[in-house]
Formats: structure tokens, sequence, C-alpha cells
């Protein structure tokens, strides 16, 4: 990121601001036009952009594809879902653990699981690369989801409804959906700061040097591996952290979570957002999640009827993006065709030299 | 997503009921898109045409009805719930096919004091302990077509049976519903996975125990699938098959042909069921969308009917939802299936039948009525309900 | 467990395999010449699955359905490598899987609005229908002998295609290096357009044979899809004979699997909770099993190059 020329850096910092002005505004207005409900939809949206932008720091920074990572988004939002299950019949998690709904101890807690789980899973994981590495994770996702759909103790397919919200200490309080909403806008610029920093870090350096030329960082003397596992734990725990705040937002956690194609909604909310940009998945995860809440409305506005077959519009919307709009989203705050950072990012094989990959195949 | 607002018949309904001036909303949850769309599109249209049956006004009120694509995603469908809610202003909630979504939706749906009436959806969950005010169920309790066949097979002498069901909730409670009235010898009780496609491994096991018969619970695509090749594994003729009504419905007939004539299934509903209400509702829904329809259209259609007979006899108050729920509980409607009145866990009581496939002279496969299994039978959480 | 219905369960596992195979060939083969990872793949598998069941219907055969239904859903592998993908081949994996998700969706509508929601009919043709005694006491369906021919049939054209013949040359030779043989003259873009309809026919094939034995309704290509990615992995992505050896394996631990977990559990757990953690490791097993192959051996059983 660091790459970018200064007007393209400064502008980016316009838009930032901006659209974070607009962020704050967003519940008061809403609100004031007697419309919460676009509240709560801005908060699921939110949310799903946590869970994206995790994804990004290893998929955008580390280059490393997860298509697994709904998986710890569903581990966080089951621990949340677990520990309401023991707080309601007074029981204990393998007659430990005595069940919760206190969200100081769930929000960490979440974080915690996603992070101790994704560090075996990132160690055998990351001894790949490329396709392999993409297929690997989905096989591990799968695991855990067939092992949830198998805990009958959880209802197993049917998953556990959070009847209760987790309880925070004042100011907080998730049952109110303005102060749920501040709370994901918090955590989401957190982590995006954290992300920032990270990139500009030496440890940020090194990861990207280990996505270009993985050899070459090594052969510089370092241990890209053990990088690219805290960044992966890292990132795990974020989206574990998503993951407890989304089971909060619907009431509801379920093996659909785990679920191999919200993974690839993660995937798709990170590419056409801009992949490796600091705001690309959250515009990413807005984009989808809009089209998803409207289009098939606004079809029906159009035709009557036409609604329900709105996802044959929606295939060739992502189709036109990927051959088209190849920045992503966060391209257009660039503004410029052909930018600086999206140079740095995807550069156009050379002449001569067979096309360059995020994986090499050997 | 659809809005139609049907206003034919309004006005002369509302000069009978001149106290409100209120607009019935109605959220249409189901599943439209992707695999199990079949089942989500017969629930819609049975529940239109119930509503066009009822003069497109329920209750007298001007009635709109606000449909959403629940992509067969838990998730999805709180957030339609929670849109239809918060936005649009719903007051009842219907359509949902499949029990985890049903689930899912309900902390939503009872947080707003929002009625719930499933046309299908009948979890364990939502019948005992854990049921609700605002759920209301006009199909069935999961377990008892189960429980039917577990009767039937009992009475038919059948003494070494092989079970097999998915390895999810609704498959346990299957084979529990089933085991419950069934007290002969189980010789292989088998769960296979869910959206299993080969069911070789599984025909070779039911060979080699030598069952009287099988009794399987799979429905949508994996039934496709077993029937198929249990036909072709040349079983059919060697041991009867029997299973709920979901495993021979409509939708499934028409796909596995001549492999499931002649095999008896249970449900509280079948086409041929005489009473006038169903002929009626059989020969219009023909008539309107060229197919018969399965047993989920008729329990959408039956949905439409008592939304409007509960919220009529509430006088058309949507705001008193007290009294609402109070008089969905002793709505009377014309039901489809002759008799239907609600337990105090809000879910149906109501006779069970047996089923046979048969072929039509067209060709087309339906379902015939073979006699009656249960008689006004409930299930058996309602004890654990405390409303 | 006796011995006869062991040797009955492997021959359904490897009969599973090989109809994974037929689905995997044409994935795998797409992947090894063009570097595309194409997860439409399933879509051409349901059109062929569903344009079968028309033209059967119509022929009164399916033996004549197929021969019509399979070219067709080449020709759409060859509309759509026209369209949308052709471009592609030079894009990163990521853009390929995206946009080829996009076409998941739009095909699954597709078919939806041309065949309505219900699920198909295809049943196996008359002189299929029957069942033959390979095993004594365990008569096997004809038609799933059917499939086990037609996959070793597929199994061996490809093998012969790409390895001995001039087009298989120029094919593999655009694969190793593509500039090289487009310096050389050789107009290197119909060729993949052929290698996409090729994939496209096959997976319709897969589609017209599986179609008989599983339900023909929209949302089978991704049932099978994941699967089928499974066994290019295993066996080492591009790799013909590794799809067959993936297969296979892959059909034989999922069968196995279903029948030994359980019954392995039931020694020491009381059934019914034997039938749940057995099954639920069963549903597993292929997972665990993709895992361990990529853990010692990251790039499959047979990799495709070097």
């Amino acid at each position: 990121m660091d790459d970018a020329g200064a007007p393209t850096a400064r502008r980016r910092r316009v838009v930032h601001g901006v659209l974070l002005a607009l962020l704050l505004l967003l519940p008061p207005a809403a609100m004031a036009l007697g419309e919460p409900f676009y509240v709560s939809l801005a908060t699921r949206i939110l949310i799903m952009a946590l869970a994206a932008a995790s994804l990004n720091l290893i998929l955008g920074f580390g280059g490393m594809v997860s298509f697994g990572h709904a998986a710890f988004v569903g581990i966080g939002g089951y621990v949340v879902g677990i520990a309401f299950v023991h707080a309601g019949d007074g029981s204990a998690f393998l007659g430990l653990l005595p069940g919760t709904t206190n969200g100081l101890v769930l929000l960490p807690l979440a974080m915690l699981v996603a992070g101790l789980i994704a560090l075996p899973i990132g160690a055998v994981c990351l001894r790949t690369t490329g396709i392999s590495f993409i297929m690997i994770t989905l096989a591990f996702a799968q695991m855990l989801f067939y092992l949830l759909v198998s805990l009958r103790r959880y209802n197993g397919q049917d998953g556990i409804a959070v009847w209760q919200r987790s309880s925070l200490p004042w100011p907080i309080d998730l049952n109110d959906r303005v102060s749920f909403y501040y709370l994901a806008l918090a955590v989401l610029v957190a982590f995006l700061a954290l992300t920032h920093r990270l990139v500009g870090s030496r440890f940020g350096r090194v990861l990207r040097a280990a996505k270009d030329n993985e050899r070459r960082a090594r052969a510089l003397g370092f241990h890209t591996y053990r990088y690219k596992l805290v960044a992966f734990v890292l990132a795990g725990a974020v989206a574990g952290l998503a993951g407890a705040l989304f089971a909060n937002a619907t009431g509801f956690v379920g093996p659909s979570y785990l679920r191999w194609d919200r993974s690839g909604d993660l995937i798709v909310m990170v590419v056409i957002g801009g992949i490796g940009t600091l705001a690309g998945p959250a515009l990413g995860a807005t984009l989808l999640m809009l089209l998803e809440e409207f289009m098939p409305e606004a079809l029906d506005g159009l035709v009557p009827g036409l609604g329900e077959h709105w996802k044959i519009f929606l295939g060739p919307i992502l189709i036109l993006i990927v051959l088209y709009a190849r920045r992503g989203l966060a391209g257009l705050i660039d503004g410029v065709p052909g930018g600086a950072l999206w140079r740095h990012l995807r550069p156009e094989p050379e002449p001569g030299k067979p096309p360059r990959r995020w994986r090499k195949r050997r | 997503m659809r809005s139609i607002i049907l206003a034919a018949g309004t006005a002369v309904l509302m000069a009978a009921q001149p106290a409100s001036a209120q607009e019935l909303k109605i959220g249409m949850i189901t599943t439209l898109s992707g695999g199990g769309s079949g089942l989500g599109i017969d629930v819609r249209d049975g529940f239109m045409l119930g509503l066009e049956h009822v003069g497109g006004a329920m209750g007298g009120l001007e009635t709109e009805v606000i449909e959403g694509d629940d992509e067969r995603s838990p998730e999805v469908a709180v957030q339609l719930a929670d849109r239809m809610i918060e936005r649009d202003g719903v007051q009842i909630v219907t359509g949902i096919v499949w029990s985890n979504l049903a689930l899912a939706i309900m902390p939503t749906l009872a947080r707003s004091e929002v009625l719930f009436v499933s046309p299908n959806a009948g979890p364990s969950a939502l019948a005992g302990e854990g049921c609700s005010p605002y759920f209301f169920n006009v199909a069935y309790q999961n377990d008892n077509n189960h429980e039917a066949m577990g009767q039937h097979v009992q009475d038919a002498g059948y003494e070494r049976l092989f079970l097999l069901a998915p390895n999810y909730p609704a498959g346990q409670d299957s084979l529990t519903g089933f085991k419950r009235y069934y007290t002969g010898e189980v010789v292989g009780e088998v769960y296979t996975q869910l959206g299993q496609l080969d069911y070789a491994a599984e025909l070779a096991q039911i060979r080699a125990a030598e069952p009287d018969a099988v009794f399987f619970f799979l429905p949508g695509g994996m039934g496709i699938n077993f029937i198929k090749q249990y036909e072709q594994a040349g079983l059919k003729d060697e041991i009867p098959l029997f299973g709920p009504a979901f495993s021979f419905s409509q939708d499934i007939l028409g796909a596995v042909g001549e492999a499931a004539v002649g095999v008896y299934n249970t449900a509280q509903w079948s086409p041929d069921l005489d009473n006038p209400a169903n002929l009626r509702f059989v020969e219009d829904f023909m008539d309107r969308y060229g197919r018969i329809p399965s047993l989920y259209a008729s329990q959408a259609y039956d949905a439409a009917l008592l939304i409007d007979a509960g919220v009529r006899a509430a006088g058309g108050n949507l705001d008193d939802t007290e009294a609402l729920i109070a008089a969905f509980e002793t709505a009377q409607f014309d039901t489809v299936r002759g008799s239907f009145r609600f337990n105090t866990n809000h879910f149906p009581i109501q006779n069970f039948y047996l089923r046979e496939v048969v072929q039509l002279e067209d060709g087309t496969l339906t379902n015939r009525l073979a006699g009656t299994v249960f008689t006004d039978h409930t299930d058996a959480y309602a004890q654990d309900c405390s409303m | 467990m006796d011995g006869l219905l062991l040797v009955e369960q492997a021959l359904n596992g490897v009969q599973l395999g090989v109809m994974l195979f037929l689905m995997a060939a044409g994935l795998t083969l797409i992947f090894g010449i063009m570097d595309m990872i194409n997860l439409a793949h399933g879509s051409f598998y349901m059109v062929g699955a569903f344009l079968t069941a028309t033209f059967t219907g119509l022929f009164d055969s399916f033996v004549l359905g197929l021969i019509v239904a399979v070219p067709l859903a080449a020709a759409v592998g060859v509309v759509v490598e026209l369209v949308a993908l052709r471009t592609l081949y030079r894009r990163d994996h990521l853009d390929q899987v995206l946009a080829t998700f996009g076409l998941i969706l739009f095909f699954n509508e597709l078919v939806k609005i041309i065949w309505g929601p219900v699920p198909l009919r295809l049943t196996p043709p008359e002189f299929l229908s029957g069942q033959v005694e390979l095993i004594p006491g365990a008569p096997y369906p004809a038609f799933r002998l059917a499939v086990i021919v037609v996959g070793i049939a597929v199994a061996l054209f490809l093998w012969v295609l790409i390895g001995r013949t001039r087009l298989g040359m120029r094919i593999r030779a655009g694969a190793s290096n593509r500039e090289m043989v487009t310096a050389l003259g050789v107009d290197i873009a119909p060729i993949f357009t052929a290698v996409f309809a090729l994939g496209a026919g096959l997976a319709g094939l897969a589609g017209a044979m599986a179609g008989p034995i599983l339900a023909v309704e929209v949302g089978m290509g991704e049932q099978i899809l994941i699967l089928t990615f499974v066994v290019i992995v295993i066996g080492g992505l591009g790799s013909i004979k590794g799809a067959f050896v993936g297969a296979v394996l892959v059909g034989l631990v999922d069968t196995f699997g279903r029948v030994l977990l359980p019954a392995a559990f039931k020694l020491f757990l009381d059934p019914s909770t034997a039938d749940g953690v057995g099954s639920s490791l069963a549903s597993m097993s292929i997972y665990i099993l993709m895992a361990a192959v990529l853990a010692f051996r990251p790039r499959g059983l047979f990799p495709a190059y070097g």
C-alpha cells in the first residue's frame, strides 16, 4: 500500500474519511426516516465486512486463498450458541465449563477458540500452496461442518436458536440496534487500522514478500512459514469474532455458517471489493449483501414475477465484474486506471514470460 | 419479491366490518431458487390459491403477500424475516418449508410478537417444552407421518424391519416416531449422510439383513436417488418399501416413475380425499398450475384458510396479538383434510391416512387413499408444552 | 460381515469411483491443458442430465437421448467458452473461480426456468434395467455395470487422444508452453475451444450416465462438484491417471466408511450413539483422506507436471 503515489494516497484518505463519516451518520439518519431496519441491515453488513477483511489479511496480503474461512466464522458463532445452550439448562460444556451469555467472556472466547482451532489447521495447510492450499482448507472446513452436523447435543443440522443476545457493559447493548451498529463499526474500523499497521510493519513486509516470491523471502532468511501461520491464526480469530457477532445479530447459529458456499461468498466479497486493499473487503461485502437484499425486489418492480429469478442476473453481474472491473470496487477510489497500487498487486505478464500467478505450480 | 394487492371484494367485506381499516401484510418466506425450490413453489402457489378462494381479502382485510426467497439457508430466512417485520410491517409470516429454517427465525418472530403460521416444518423442538404462542403449525408434528407408518407396518404384521433416515434431527425424529408405534424387531438401522447420492452400500446391507420390509425417510433428491437405486437393484419385488408421505410426495413421483407404483405411504391428506373443500382445491390447483398439488401445496392452502378464519374471528384487529392468538387457536375453517383442530401446543389434531401410489390412465403418478391409520391423532410432545 | 458382502461393497465402491471419474475427467482435463478452474463443470453435468431426460422422453430411447444430449452439452460449453471464459485463461485462478461461480447461479436458474423446479424422470433403458449376478446371491444392477464400462472407455479414449494422436501432441504442447506453440504458428485458441468442448461433453456424459441413478434436479451439479474436486486434488491436478486412481480411492473410502465405521463403533458404544458417531465420521472420511494426502504429497498422488 505504501507504493501508491502520494496523490492516490491522499485521495484514498479523503474517501476513507468521507465513508467513515457517512457510516457514523447512518443510524441517526435511518432512525429519523423511520427505517430502523436499515440499521440492522448495515450492522450485518459491517459484521460480514469484518469477516471478509480478516480473509483479506491472508488472501490479499499473504496470497493464501483459504476456501474454508467460513469455518472460523462458524466456530465463533457456535461459541455463543453453545454457551447459550448451557446457560439455558444450567449444564456445563464437557462437564467443565458452565454456560454464559456474558459478552465480555464470549467475544474474546470466540476469538480464542477460533484462533486455537486455526493453529493446527494452518500448521498443516501451510505446508501446501496454490490449489492444494485452497482444497485442503476446504477439506478442514468440510470436516468441521460434518462434525457440527453430528453434534446431537447442539441440534446437529438444525443449529441453535440464540434467544438471548450477549450482554455487554454500559453503554453497549446488543439489544439496542443503534448500539450494536456502533459496536460493529468500531470493531471493523479497529481491525482495519490494525491491518493497516500490520501491513506496513516488518511483519507485513515479510508476508507480502512471501506472497510475491516465497523462495526469495526464505533465501533472505525469513521464516515465512511462521509469519504466514501467525497471519492465518489472527485471521481465524477475527473471523471467530465476526461469527460471534453475527450469531448475536441473527439470533441463530448452525452448520450452514460453515458451508462451502459461505467461504465462497467471503472470497467473492474480497475479490469484487479489491484484493489486498484496506477498504475493498468492506465495499465488496456491502455490494454483495445489498444485491442479495434488494435485487429480487427491484426486478419485481420492473416485471412482476421476475424477482424469483434474480440469480439469473446475479451470475452474469459477477462475471462482468471479474471481466471488466479487474481492480475491484476499491479501484474506483483510486480512480486512475492502471494505478500504481494495482500495478503492484496485479502485474501484467511481461512479454515472453508465462503469466504470473498468485500461486506457483511447482 | 412480489407484492400482490388483491382488493377484489374488499369493499364489500369492509362494509361488513366497519371497525377495521387495517391492511393485512403476510410475509411469504420460502425456497424459490436452487435445490428444494419445487417444494417452496408448491407452498407459494397453494397459499396464493387459498388467498384467491377467500376473495383476496383475508378476514375481510385488504391483504398483501410479500414474497422472499430463503435459498434454503437459515441465515437468509432470518434476514428476510427481519426485513419483512421491520420495514414492511408484516403481521404474519408463513411459507417456511424446512425445520432448521423455522427454528432459526423463531427468536426474531417471537421478539417482535409476529405470528408464524408454518405450512410444513413442525420440529419437536417447537412442540414440547420449547413451544411458543407465536408458532402455529397447520401441517403436522414432524413425527406424525412416521408414527402412522409405524402403526400401519405393525398392524400389517411385518416383524423384521430395516430402517433408514438421514443423520440429522428430522431423521432421528423420524425413526423415533416410527418406533413409537412399531414394536417388532429392527434388523438394521442406518443413518445416511445428508445429501447422499449413492446408496449401493446400504442396499447391499439391506439385502444381507433379509428384512420383511424397509422403512425409509429420505426427503427430496435423496429419496429420488434411493428409490431409483432400490428398484434397479431388484429389491422392490423382494422387500416391500414403506415411508412417510415425504418419500412419495407428488414432487418426487414424477421423477421416480414406475419404481414407486404400488408403494404405501402415510399422510394427513391425499388428493382424492373426499370433501367439498378438497375437491375444489385440487381441481382449481390443477386448472391454475397444470399439475397435481402436492402435500405441501395442500398445507399452504390450509394455512391461507386458517389465517383468513383467524383474522376474521379476531374481528380484523391485528393490534391485539393476544386476542389474535386466541382467535387462531379456535379458528374454524373448511380444511382440505376434512377435520382439523389445534392442540394446546398449536399443532394439529387430525386423521392420518394410508396412501398408495398409483398410475393414472394418462401415465401420471399420484397417491390414492388406502385406509385410515389414526383418527384424531395428537403428537407425543404436547403434554410438555405449557402455554 | 462375510467375505462375499465385502467383495460386493468393494464393487460398489469401485462403481461409485468410476462415476466420479466420469465427472472428474473433464474437470482435470480443462485444468491440465488450460490451467483453468471451472466450477461450472457441475452445470454442464446438470445440463447433460436434463437434456438426456428430455430427449429420452422424446425419442423413447435412452441411447438416442444420450447421443443427442452429449454433443449439445458440449455445444453449450463452446458457447460459454466463446462468450465468457476464453479471456479468463490468462487470469489468476481466483478470477476463474469467481466467474464460473457466477455461471453456476446463471445455469441453475436457467434450467429452472426452462424445465421447472420439479425433478425430471430418467430411467435406465429396458435392456439395462435388470440385474446381473456377478457375485452369488447378490444381483448387481446392469446399468451400474454399464457405468463402469463407459468410465473405463472414457479413460482409454483420453489416454489414446492425449498420448497417441497428433491433436493430443498439440494440446500437450499448448499446455506446457503456450507462447512457444503460438510462435511456431499454431493457432492455440481453437485447440483450447475444442478441449473445453471435450470437457463440457464429458461432464454432459457424466450427467447422462448419472441421471438414471440419481435425481435429475436443479442444483445436482453442486452436490457432486465438491466431491469431484476432492477426487482430482487427491489424484493430482491435471492428471487423467490421477483422476482415475483418486476417484476409485474416494469411492472405496466413502463406501467402506459408511459400511464399516458404524459397525466398528458398535463394538464399544451403544447402537444409536455408534450409528451417529460412525456415520458422522463416515461423512468426514473423504476429507480426512484428502487432507492426509495433501499434507504428505501436496501436489497429489500423480502430479501432472514434473
